[in-house]
């Protein structure tokens, strides 16, 4: 039995490979196609709905109001996503070769010559 | 008790100040990591138990001749407001003052637990449809994205490293295992809670010089401390290029580089929800430092030297309650 987590993931991962937003019944259906053994089972649409539903309040999919059934799409792209997960980490992430300058200047000449030769050496 | 509170508010004043700033420019720290972090740790303690016993102490002066026999009467003003013509508008403000900082620290101290957990949770969550298991590495997690990334996300069992598939495709095997045992090394060690504690000391008192210099100590030194448990792994040379290809940052082709100033590396201090990150943030001069250290090795602190310094570091804890009772036990 897959949990919450693991359909928050198939879903996302269906609505992200997918340009056009989709009714919960096409997700239900999409996930029992899914080839990946897991996620290829069939589910009830409400259970569709309460994933919807979480994922909406975590501001990872919208739902198109005027559509009726409910159309869903992902807010923005599994890339994007990334990139601000990685923000989040790395707080400024700064031209690389502007820092190893920097980094290089901040330690002595010897020092920078070993570094040199070591980053040379790969 | 006079005396005490001086002798109190003395000790606060150097924790305050001098002693971080010598601390923070001696080189020592570098040859004994360890020694260093338990000295920090203590003036941090022993700066904030004088800072509040100074006010205290002086405060409750009038209300009796030790702290426990003040407190008591103090408890009596408050319950049915006795005899408060004794103590002076300048001692309740004292009194006043100690019971606020004490508040504030405390109350800073969980606001930023629970800050940190927020943020931890919703990582946490993000990883868990962004990422995916890294082959035959157990807690590991590979995150698409170009920049040499690895840090950890600390969470008792939950624990995990995160690492990203640029990181991978710059590193060899051998700094891989660098890098990875040098974020294990930050989870064992639980180096999130020095950089809660540190963290916390630092939003409660922005404009005090230890707080900025204790943080910025600490962080340098969980990651020595972390580079020592990677090289009994890895050789020197493996790890200062792991470190120097990570530390080095992102890659110009990120798209985040073009919205941040570079002028701000280095002097923003990352909130410590990800207890360690290698790279990007991570400030150059710190990675400098770790670097010559490991490039140049020192011998580590003697016995003596070692044994002076933890010596001064258990001192400073013991000193502040024994001003506080000493009235008391010597009459």
């Amino acid at each position: 039995m897959a949990t919450l987590g693991d359909l928050e993931r198939t879903v996302m991962e269906l609505l992200w490979a997918t340009p056009e937003a989709m009714t919960a019944n096409e997700l239900r259906d999409a996930i029992a196609e899914a080839p990946s053994g897991e996620a290829g089972r069939e589910l009830a649409v409400t259970t569709v709905l309460t994933v919807l539903s979480r994922l909406e309040k975590k501001g990872l999919v919208e739902r198109e109001r005027d559509s009726r059934p409910h159309r869903y799409k992902s807010v923005t792209s599994r890339e994007d996503h990334t990139a601000e997960l990685m923000h989040e980490v790395l707080v400024t992430a700064p031209d690389r070769e502007a820092v190893l300058a920097r980094f290089i200047g901040s330690v002595s000449e010897a020092e920078a010559e070993t570094l040199r030769k070591l980053l040379g050496s790969s | 008790m006079f005396w005490a509170s001086y002798l109190l508010a003395a000790l606060a004043i150097i924790l305050a100040w001098p002693a971080p700033i010598a601390l923070s420019r001696a080189s020592w720290p570098a040859r004994a990591p360890f020694t260093a972090m338990v000295l920090w740790q203590s003036i941090a303690l022993a700066g904030g138990l004088s800072m509040i016993g100074a006010m205290l102490v002086w405060g409750l002066e009038p209300l009796g001749d030790n702290l426990i026999s003040a407190s008591a009467g103090f408890i009596r003003i408050l319950l049915d407001d006795g005899s408060a013509q004794t103590l002076g508008v300048v001692h309740v403000f004292a009194i006043s003052a100690a019971t606020l900082l004490f508040g504030h620290l405390v109350f800073t101290l969980a606001l930023t637990f629970v800050r940190i957990r927020r943020q931890r949770r919703r990582h946490r969550d993000m990883l868990s449809l962004l990422s995916s298991p890294a082959a035959n590495q157990p807690a590991t997690l590979v995150i698409n994205h170009p920049a040499p990334v690895a840090y950890c996300l600390p969470g008792g069992a939950r624990s995990v490293t995160v690492m990203s598939d640029g990181l991978m495709d710059l590193l060899t095997q051998a700094e891989l295992e660098a890098v990875l045992t040098h974020e294990n090394a930050h989870l064992h060690q639980r180096h999130h809670l020095l950089l809660w504690a540190f963290a916390a000391w630092r939003s409660a008192l922005p404009w005090l010089p230890t707080s900025q210099l204790a943080q910025h100590a600490v962080s340098e030194l969980i990651e020595m401390l972390a580079d020592d448990e990677a090289l009994r792994h890895v050789d020197e040379t493996t790890l200062v290029r792991a470190i120097a290809i990570v530390g080095s940052g992102a890659l110009p082709s990120s798209r985040d580089a073009l919205d941040d100033p570079l002028a701000d590396a280095g002097r923003r201090a990352p909130e410590p929800a990800i207890a360690d990150v290698s790279g990007g943030a991570a400030d150059v001069q710190s990675i400098a430092h770790r670097v010559r250290r490991l490039l140049t090795p020192l011998p580590p602190l003697s016995r003596l030297q070692q044994g002076l310094a933890l010596s001064s570091a258990g001192i400073l804890l013991v000193v502040p309650p024994v001003l506080l009772v000493a009235p008391e036990l010597l009459g």
